[in-house]
């Protein structure tokens, strides 16, 4: 064993034993981040926090949510909802922070795709990012499951029956997913194991992977320039920080993440307190019932777009079904359809800054008519917006990219 | 010598690891999958009996059968007849839909002339064939038999025989 001397400080006791100070520096205090970064680089940090929020929220609400279909509905609207002291603000909590966890996870995106942050040694992040969206997807929909009302009970029908649609073993499948041939008690309580633990387990992983994967390649800046980290870090620690470019991750970073942060938890908590309603739909308050599907049903927000593209496809199911894979998954190989490796900001890219912001209008727009009943004119409206999104990323995608890249 | 006989035996240690590995992960992964399988009880719930005798024309009738709804239409002349689908029973026209829209699951709702589904607009015409929208085939007719004038969902006649073979 190694001889330890009598330590002077707490710091130091812990320092002999964990190495604590070799940690501290590896880990945050030469973990350099370039300075021409902006508020949008700020969203991976709010992430985090959302899905603290999301995980502490979550363990009080564990304390008296009943996962059978004969006590959940009022374990969660009476007991949680009336009796719990301030068990409606955990509520709340939860169910906004899922809601908004999305709106932060598609500005991250956005912003990925805007600085070419994805692409040429930063795959991996991009990669690990785009399975946290599918897990944060599988997060949510098994959440809305667990208050047992209308919604939760045929959004559970609907997607589970998706599953039916893959050849030969589909309807098998669905059966076995529900435990039941419809959706029922063991459906809600697996998918509440699934809630609970699993998911969670799978998110903290994959997070640790997306993070690590920043560590190597760093993160990207403004104008998507190659920084010399080893110069630069040098530069910095000699004293010379105002002419450096970089500047270390803690306490500087941090700091200046704070502010973005202390922004948004103001505009989180308002609506938690004030506008929490558009995170809980009025239907999801009538108890599940099997024998009666609601007059119109539609997913939460952040699924409306995907939802667009299946509904798009309204004269077949199959074509539906496919495009709706396709939009699933298509993120996970964004580095690939995009052809040109330069990192460059839209702005910077004559073709593909047109691409960026109609592809966003496009997304913006599956969302609207995603909410709206597929009846009439907004069928077609639908459909000539399902084939744009597939066009922009399977085909404009690569072909914009590729003009770009040989001029 | 002695280095080639320890490297044998180091293979067919590694081999005799990997498939005893392999072995017991396939166990693991069988049970996993077992134990999401439907219960026992589950499976075996139980036949529903739907009296139709005091049925008239044009009424319908609502029924669970295994968590699932069930719809059961007597038909009025004016429906068109529909002889690959039709249940008769003393000269009279029913139809027994699993009441379950095609498409992706929801309950449609019987208008008084199809059943409408809410969810993406799918229609079915009064025997259960899909005529409008995604609903890719028509509703599922539940496995049946008669007997006198009652229709016992869950056990299989020659009515429902002639149904299923019609359809394949
Ligand atoms: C849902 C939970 C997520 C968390 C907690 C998270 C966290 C983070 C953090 C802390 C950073 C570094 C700081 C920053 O640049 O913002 C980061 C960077 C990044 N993330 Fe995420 N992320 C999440 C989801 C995603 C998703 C869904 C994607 C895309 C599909 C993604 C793609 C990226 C990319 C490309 C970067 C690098 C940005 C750059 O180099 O400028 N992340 N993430
Ligand atoms: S579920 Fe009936 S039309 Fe889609």
């Amino acid at each position: 064993m190694a001889k330890f001397e009598k330590a002077n400080s707490i710091g130091e006791w812990l320092d002999q034993r964990l190495n604590t100070k070799e940690l501290m520096r590896v880990g945050v205090l030469e973990y350099w981040i370039p300075k021409n970064i902006n508020f949008l680089w700020s969203f991976g940090i709010i992430l985090a926090t959302l899905f603290g929020i999301l995980v502490v929220s979550g363990i009080f609400l564990l304390m008296y949510y009943k996962p059978d279909t004969d006590l959940a509905f009022y374990s969660v609207n009476y007991t949680i909802m009336q009796e719990v002291a301030y068990g409606w603000v955990f509520r709340n909590m939860h169910a906004v922070a899922a809601s908004v966890v999305f709106l932060a996870i598609y500005i991250h995106m956005f912003t990925g795709i805007y600085y070419g942050s994805y692409k040429s040694g930063r795959e991996m992040i991009w990669l690990t990012g785009t399975i946290l969206l599918i897990a944060f997807s599988a997060e949510g929909f098994s959440g809305y499951m667990l208050p047992w009302g209308q919604m939760s009970y045929w959004a559970a029908q609907v997607i589970t029956n998706l599953f039916g649609a893959i050849p030969v073993i589909g309807p098998d499948l669905v059966i076995w997913i529900r435990g039941n041939y419809v959706v029922e008690d063991a459906t809600l309580t697996r998918f509440f194991a699934l809630h609970v633990l699993v998911i969670p387990l799978i998110i903290m992983g994959v997070l640790g992977a997306h993070m690590y994967a920043l560590r190597i390649p760093h993160v990207n800046n403004q104008d998507g320039e190659d920084i010399d980290y080893e110069a630069e870090a040098r530069k910095f620690k000699s004293g010379d920080k105002r002419n450096s470019k970089v500047m270390p991750f803690w306490p500087t970073f941090v700091a200046e993440d704070v502010f973005v942060l202390g922004a948004f938890l103001t505009f989180f908590f308002y609506l938690t307190f004030f506008h929490f309603g558009f995170a809980m739909d009025p239907i999801n308050f009538i108890p599940a019932d099997s024998m009666k599907t609601p007059p119109h049903i539609y997913p939460e927000w952040y699924f409306l777009w995907s939802y667009e593209v299946l509904r798009g496809f309204f004269f077949s199911s199959d074509m539906g079904l496919i495009a709706f894979g396709i939009a699933n998954h298509i993120f996970l190989v964004f580095p690939w359809l995009d052809r040109d490796p330069a990192i460059k900001p839209m702005h910077k890219r004559p073709l593909m800054k047109w691409w960026f912001w109609s592809f966003l209008l496009i997304m913006i727009a599956l969302t609207v008519w995603g909410k709206l009943p597929p009846t009439g004119i907004n069928a077609y409206i639908g459909f000539v917006l399902s084939v744009a999104w597939l066009s922009w990323v399977l085909i404009l995608l690569p072909l914009l990219s590729s003009i770009e890249r040989k001029s | 010598m002695a280095d080639c006989k320890r490297r044998a035996f180091v293979k067919g240690a590694g081999a005799a690891l990997g498939v005893t590995a392999a072995v017991g992960g396939g166990f693991a992964l069988y049970g996993m999958k077992r134990a999401w399988d439907p219960l026992p009880s589950v499976v075996a719930a139980g036949v529903t009996e739907v009296e139709t005798s005091s049925m008239d024309q044009g009424d319908v009738g609502q029924v669970e059968y295994r968590g699932k709804p069930v719809v059961i239409l007597k038909k009025t002349d004016e429906m068109p007849a529909n002889e690959e689908r039709d249940v008769v029973i003393n000269g009279e026209r029913f139809t027994v839909n699993i009441l379950i829209c095609t498409h992706l699951g929801c309950i449609p709702a019987w208008t008084g002339e199809m059943f409408k589904c809410a969810c993406h607009g799918g229609e079915f015409d009064s025997s259960g064939v899909n005529t409008f929208g995604p609903p890719p085939t028509p509703m599922v007719v539940p496995p049946f038999m008669i007997e006198g004038t009652k229709i016992v969902l869950g056990k299989e006649g020659p009515e429902y025989a002639k149904i299923k073979a019609a359809k394949a």
